[in-house]
């Protein structure tokens, strides 16, 4: 088990002169898990985003680090796992291009084949693994956000708004996988849903 | 390494996987969507085809047609090379690459499929021009090899950074032009003269002022570019 942490100090975000957040102070480590909640438009997303490395903070300190060691923001990529619904996978390719390929582009080396068929069997994606995206439903491509994001078996696994679009079942599989995660690794969530924040052990109220 | 920080962390063996990865993903893609073949194949076919019935019977001088060469070339490259982190934007999939490669993989990818894009349009041009234009007659091959190489390249650098920029922004289509023109001007100039010494029969150390002047343009827009990337790719 890696001994990540993530530490964050007075981060801020400002986009067009308008303050989304301030003075965001936080510290986790694994095994440990972080909801981030608030209301529309309080930043939720925006703050999963930096953790995630996607957006820069207007200030602040954001820190990830091995053992004591500090990663700097391309050595944090292999760590981090991240589901939101402003990503989107390639709706040209199928399930398992989609995969095989973006795996390849992923600097730290491929994923074992048996990892993913796995992932895509525990997601009940299986069946249509070689369908092309372009024909998935929502929810469908939820589950697939998730595989794309558990192949590396990330040590930091960063939810936005992660039931969405998702059925009963698909509710019960990321509920085992946020079990999962928190035993070993860090979980954080940002949502609305109530249920959802009681995930975690912390709290960020924006 | 101060000035290349990605190259600290990674290998030149996982910096190369990668790379070869992400263009692999993009050449599927293209053959897949055909976002920007088919406005490049477009644009190529009417620019030509607008010129032929425009000049007809005359007889266009060397300088002329050098330089309807090289307009056709920088309008379609316009018109397509753009898409490359457009379409991204378009559909949502930048942050998977910002999740899984590192700035240097993403933009050196991009280059080289924009380059590889820009090599087959020039290379259509060329034919085409070959076939439609009786005057566009190659008399030194040498020269025009080297300028249709450097120019290509000299594009794709230019085109790649400055897609980049634009395509956060709102009104791409008037602005990705707009950009490009002032710093393609130097390159535009350049490849023109050398192209008429090509058709021109001249010999090869003729154009030597013209290639160092190109392969100086090439490695500061890549140099640049690339020193730039970090900053424009992330939000």
């Amino acid at each position: 088990m890696n001994t990540i942490k993530i530490s964050a100090r007075n981060i801020a975000k400002t986009f067009n002169r308008r303050q989304i957040f301030s003075d965001i102070s936080f510290s986790v480590a694994a095994p440990g898990s972080i909801a981030i909640t608030g209301k529309n438009g309080a930043g939720k997303s925006t703050l999963a985003k930096i953790i995630a490395g996607v957006l820069s903070s207007t200030s602040g300190e954001l820190n990830y680090e091995i053992e004591g060691k500090k990663l700097d923001d391309e050595a944090r990529k292999a760590h981090i796992g991240f589901v939101s619904p402003y990503l989107n996978l390639y709706d040209e390719f199928s399930a398992m291009e989609n995969l095989f390929l973006l795996m390849r582009i992923r600097s730290n080396g491929n994923t074992p084949k048996v990892q993913i068929d796995e992932l895509l069997k525990q997601f009940n994606l299986w069946q249509r693994k070689d369908d092309s995206v372009r024909g998935y439903s929502t929810g469908m491509k939820q589950r697939l956000k998730y595989v794309f994001a558990l192949a590396h078996a990330p040590s930091v696994l960063i939810l936005d708004e992660p039931t969405t679009n998702l059925d009963e079942d698909g509710i019960k599989v990321v509920e085992q996988v946020v079990a999962e995660q928190k035993r070993s690794s860090i979980l954080i969530v940002a949502t609305n849903d109530s249920a959802e924040a009681g995930w975690c052990e912390q709290n960020i109220r924006l | 390494m101060l000035f290349f920080p990605d190259f600290a962390n990674m290998t030149l063996m996982s910096f190369s996987t990668s790379t070869y990865a992400l263009i692999e993903k993009d050449i599927r893609s293209e053959v897949r969507t055909r976002y920007a073949l088919n406005a490049l194949v477009m644009f190529v076919v009417t620019a030509v085809a607008t010129i032929l019935f425009a000049l007809r019977s005359d007889n266009p001088s060397v300088e002329l047609l050098s330089g309807m060469y090289w307009v056709v070339i920088f309008f379609t490259a316009m018109s397509g090379l753009s898409r490359i982190f457009v379409s991204e934007e378009e559909r949502g999939t930048v942050l998977v690459l910002q999740l899984i490669a590192s700035p240097s993989v993403v933009y050196f990818g991009k280059l080289l499929f924009n380059s590889v894009l820009t090599l087959l349009l020039t290379a259509a041009v060329t034919i085409l021009y070959l076939l439609v234009f009786p005057g566009f007659v190659i008399k030194s091959y040498d020269i025009l090899f080297v300028t249709v190489l450097l120019g290509s390249l000299g594009f794709a650098a230019s085109a790649t950074i400055i897609a980049a920029i634009i395509a956060k922004a709102g009104a791409r289509g008037t602005l990705y032009p707009v950009l490009s023109f002032p710093i393609l001007i130097p390159l535009l100039m350049t490849v023109m003269n050398a192209t008429t010494r090509a058709l021109g029969g001249e010999p090869f150390v003729n154009a030597i002022g013209e290639f160092q002047v190109l392969v100086g343009y090439l490695l500061v827009m890549v140099g640049g570019s690339y020193l730039l990337f970090d900053y424009v790719w992330k939000d």
